[in-house]
């Protein structure tokens, strides 16, 4: 079990590498593509059906989207790779970074054991104990989401709102440019 | 040892980031990250040999379901991260297809040398 | 573009309403199985992403007009907010779950999460009506690299 979801992480790790190292535009997507299924296939091992399936999805989907920026402008390949100068600074700052994650790692509990059995009173054993009692919801994951901790949903559907609305203002017909020409002022359309 | 492979695929993200130039690999570079920390939240509340947090009938009258099931409040929490990724990742590539647009290229030392050139 | 498949766009026809329909299923027992309103709504949408990238933005729209999908978008957030309301006006508690208090149903069947289902409905709603959205308007979108000043074809031009 625990070995599979290694094996799983290696090859997450090594389509992670794949994306930032190739030329071709096409071939960096699929890689991220796997990354993205190498996580659904990790949360199904770490029992998390919901998060599998919302995972999948959500990568299908942005599959789609970079394949769309990617051929659908008729952008193949890269031009150049970064300078030395530059991969020497992004290797020091995350070799730097690794060390001090590997670092704090040791005041983190064991894989396997969560923290909600070392707390007393904590949250999670409370919506597992009476999550059926309290929602009906069978689900527990849901009645969380939806009900314990509602307020969160709320945010993300702001979120979601803000960054299609976000989407669509850059997608409309003038751009910025071709109305300071028309018109010389920042006002509204 | 799980962890360490969690902080290293966000380390293969954090280098994407600093060292590429082309705006669809930051965007890439972003993705993977996001991957990253969305699964290292689900395994700090993974518990061994641990079920799923869905109650079925056959489960509701045998076990103790409190002590068998996994942590579900890092479940919901990164179930929105990941659909707000979704929502962020349009927005990028929108981003991305405008500077397309404007400049003709994605490489960022080009646009700005382009521009410098303007000004 | 009439470089499309025959084949493609004939399966299409079949598999997006079972697509369509998984999605529904997905969204409504979410407080059941695994799934819930963020993924049924992802896979509605992609039933419609499918249409657009089988056979085009014409016959999308055909099925759900872009002004339909901008107020199914609008519906969503609204009903979801109107359902923290409700919770907040019965019992004074900002989204209280007011339905499974006052009506609680049988627990493990459809009708028993209270509040839950009709808020995986208004998620589900919000989100395949977002998805598409942006999917869409990116379709519509060309570009022209070698002309600068050629306005960019959006969806007034249509």
């Amino acid at each position: 079990m625990e070995l599979l979801l290694i094996f799983m992480l290696l090859f997450m790790i090594l389509a992670g590498i794949v994306a930032l190292w190739t030329d071709e535009l096409l071939s960096a997507v699929i890689a991220v593509g796997a990354v993205g299924v190498g996580t659904s296939v990790a949360f199904l091992l770490l029992g998390a059906p919901d998060l599998a399936i919302t995972q999948i999805v959500v990568e299908v989907v942005a599959l789609v989207l970079l394949i769309k920026v990617t051929i659908g402008v008729g952008v193949r390949t890269m031009s150049g790779m970064p300078s030395p100068k530059r991969l020497r600074l992004a290797a020091a700052v995350t070799v730097l970074l690794l060390l001090v994650m590997v670092r704090s790692f040791t005041g983190l509990p064991e894989f396997g054991s969560p923290v909600m059995e070392r707390v007393d009173d904590a949250p999670s054993i409370v919506y597992l104990e009476e999550g059926l009692e309290r929602t009906g919801s069978a689900n527990q994951v849901m009645s969380v989401l939806l009900d314990f901790r509602a307020y969160d949903t709320l945010g993300e559907a702001t979120v979601i709102f803000t960054a299609v609305f976000g989407a669509l203002v850059l997608l409309r017909k003038k751009g910025k440019k071709d109305r300071e020409d028309d018109d010389g002022g920042e006002d509204e359309e | 040892m799980v962890y360490v492979l969690c902080a290293m695929l966000l380390c293969v993200g954090i280098f994407g980031l600093i060292s590429q130039k082309n705006v669809i690999k930051i965007i890439i570079s972003i993705s993977i990250m996001e991957n990253a920390v969305n699964l290292f939240l689900v395994v700090i509340g993974y518990r061994r040999d641990g079920i799923a947090p869905i109650i079925t009938e056959r489960i509701h009258e045998s076990v103790q379901f409190a002590e068998k099931a996994v942590d579900p409040l890092p479940q919901a929490m990164v179930l929105t991260s990941i659909v707000i990724g979704l929502g962020v990742m349009a927005l990028m590539v929108t981003m991305a297809l405008r500077i397309y647009h404007v400049y003709g290229t994605y490489d960022i030392t080009e646009i700005l040398k382009s521009r410098k050139k303007a000004e | 573009m009439n470089n499309r498949s025959l084949i493609v766009s004939r399966v299409s026809r079949w598999v997006a309403p079972l697509i369509f329909v998984f999605g529904i299923y997905v969204a409504l027992y979410g407080h059941l199985s695994p799934g819930g309103g963020f993924p049924g709504g992802v896979i509605l949408s992609s039933a419609f992403i499918l249409t657009l990238l089988a056979r085009g933005r014409k016959a999308t729209l055909e099925r759900l007009p872009f002004g339909v999908a901008k107020k199914l978008d609008a519906v969503g957030a609204l009903l979801f907010l109107c359902i923290a309301l409700f919770g907040l006006v019965v019992t004074g508690v900002f989204f209280a779950n007011f339905i499974h208090q006052y009506l609680p149903g049988e627990p493990l069947r459809l009708f028993s999460g209270g509040t839950i289902m009709p808020a995986n409905i208004a998620i589900g709603l919000k989100v395949a009506a977002s998805l598409f959205l942006v999917m869409f308007a990116l379709s519509a979108l060309r570009i022209s690299t070698d002309e600068q000043d050629e306005p960019i074809r959006t969806l007034e031009d249509k």
